[in-house]
């Protein structure tokens, strides 16, 4: 037998250790991310099979923490409370940058063609552009002074078409839409006087829309983005209809899901309600009563039903409704304080986030069973790498 | 016991009276009480976990102030257990008093101030 030649013999064992560092083949379509909030980490999990892929840590404090992905679906920018950005490889289980970009800080977005990460920050008050491939910083945009007397906390960011970005800030009433076309010089068109305290916001999955629910009031802001010289109008004035306000133990939270087809759904505050409106007039249609102080308010992929879940005390429960007949058809225990709820990409199943008895639960949305749980640190944010092409996630 | 009340010179109606007061006092002041291991474990969870959502999850401030030390250093007990117990209104910090007693809001007054 012919010995092979050493080059051979090279070649094999090199292609071998290369093998050894490359990731694993697979898909990024069904992938996600869970944070774990006390320990300063997330777990990557697979969707499909409902299992872990493995833990990336060092994130720091993650107490409150939400998360974008890249447009290929390949990277997470999670942002945490204490101003971090953090990018992770989802293939490789690993940190690939890190900054510290504010002291205390909400969240972010990622621009439509992906090559920007926006942060909201508490503090200092306003907004900053990054890089997504290297985390520079490439320009800021101090928020206006707000009632504080410092520059305003900005809530409800959320990215929109053509590379802008609207967010509001809670200090001073406003709705500020930046558009960073020209990244380094960025151009900011401010809507004053929309609406007490906005608290958060949402862009609808189209980009036209962007609403603003306000918490000095019962009421919410909207922008025309396809009409921004109307300006921002107040919907859904007084929905509280004069009823005694209850005290508000979580802010609710807003994004896109609150938006299915023609209706929308949005999360009553001081009132144990969920508002159903039309989606083109903006006119509510009726409010459901609900057990507790919503938090959460989503419909599913198919808009057949929306899922809620509630502040403290009431975080045990999770209500579902159903959409045509206006009810509630299922009042869920799937666990103690549920913080997140996340459907799969076309919503056969959601994942729900238990703080406090450390697990995230999967739920047949057919059937309302239990189909799997997963062990997790004192979970909260779920978010499903679908969320990469969608506007406004 | 029968010598010290022959030395207070007490007669029998008062001595029951005092037996009784001693007795019901105790009972009453330990339907539980803040510091209990169980009680202490639930108020700390509620203020590293529920307080956090508006305060932050190490006390740094959110849409509500900072709690850590120096924030409360011109901010007398009285003051900060009322604010618990009652909120403050025009701002998004709702009242506990339906969750907390008072002798809960100034453990968790103390716990902020010194943890």
């Amino acid at each position: 037998m012919a010995k092979a030649p050493l080059s051979v013999i090279v070649l094999c064992i090199l292609s071998v250790i290369t093998g050894c560092a490359s990731p694993n083949i697979r898909g990024t379509g069904d992938l996600g991310v869970i944070i774990e909030r006390s320990s300063g980490s997330v777990q990557i999990v697979d969707g499909t099979d409902c299992v872990s892929l493995g833990r990336v840590t060092g994130l720091g404090d993650l107490s409150h923490a939400s998360l974008v992905f890249s447009k290929d679906q390949r990277f997470v920018f999670v942002f945490g409370r204490d101003g971090g950005i953090t990018k992770i490889d989802l293939l490789l289980g690993k940190v690939v940058k890190r900054v510290i970009q504010a002291t205390n800080s909400i969240g972010g977005a990622i621009s439509a063609d992906g090559k920007l990460i926006a942060v909201q920050n508490y503090e200092p008050g306003g907004v900053k552009i990054f890089d997504s491939k290297s985390l520079n910083l490439i320009s800021q945009i101090v928020a206006p002074i707000g009632a504080t007397g410092k520059p305003s906390r900005v809530v409800g960011l959320a990215d929109l078409p053509d590379n802008k970005f609207a967010y509001s800030l809670f200090d001073s009433n406003e709705i500020d839409i930046v558009d960073v076309k020209k990244p380094s010089d960025p151009s900011v068109t401010r809507f004053k006087n929309i609406g007490k305290s906005p608290y958060d916001a949402l862009a609808s999955p189209d980009g036209r829309y962007y609403i603003a629910g306000l918490y000095g009031e019962d009421g919410l802001a909207i922008v025309d983005n396809w009409n921004p010289e109307s300006g921002a109008r107040r919907i859904l004035s007084g929905y509280g209809r004069g009823e005694k306000n209850l005290p508000v133990y979580k802010m609710p939270h807003l994004r896109g899901w609150s938006l299915s087809g023609e209706l929308a759904f949005f999360p009553s505050i001081g009132h144990h309600e969920v508002i159903m409106a039309d989606a083109h007039n903006w006119n509510q249609i009726t409010s459901i009563k609900v057990a507790g102080q919503p938090v959460f308010v989503m419909a599913d992929p198919s808009g057949r039903r929306v899922w809620v879940n509630f502040a403290y005390p009431d975080n045990d429960k999770v209500q579902v409704i159903d959409v045509p007949t206006r009810s509630i058809i299922a009042t869920l225990s799937p666990g103690k304080a549920i913080l997140h709820m996340e459907f799969t990409s076309k919503g056969d199943a959601v994942w729900l986030s238990s703080r406090d008895d450390n697990k995230v639960v999967v739920i047949d949305t057919s059937s309302l069973k239990v189909i799997n749980e997963l062990s997790a640190e004192s979970p909260s944010g779920i978010f499903f790498s679908w969320r990469s092409s969608r506007i406004g996630m | 016991m029968s010598y010290f009340f022959k030395i207070l010179r007490l007669n029998v109606d008062v001595r029951f009276f005092y037996f009784m007061f001693f007795i019901l006092n105790n009972a009453f002041a330990s339907g539980y009480e803040a510091n209990s291991s169980d009680r202490v474990s639930k108020l700390t969870h509620l203020v590293k976990e529920d307080c956090a959502a508006c305060h932050g999850g190490l006390l740094k401030g959110g849409l509500g102030p900072a709690l850590e030390k120096e924030s409360l250093v011109m901010k007398s007990d009285d003051y900060l257990v009322k604010i618990i117990l009652n909120g403050s209104p025009g701002t998004p910090m709702p009242p506990w008093s339906q969750f907390l007693t008072e002798d809960d809001a100034k453990w968790i007054v103390k716990w902020l101030r010194h943890h």
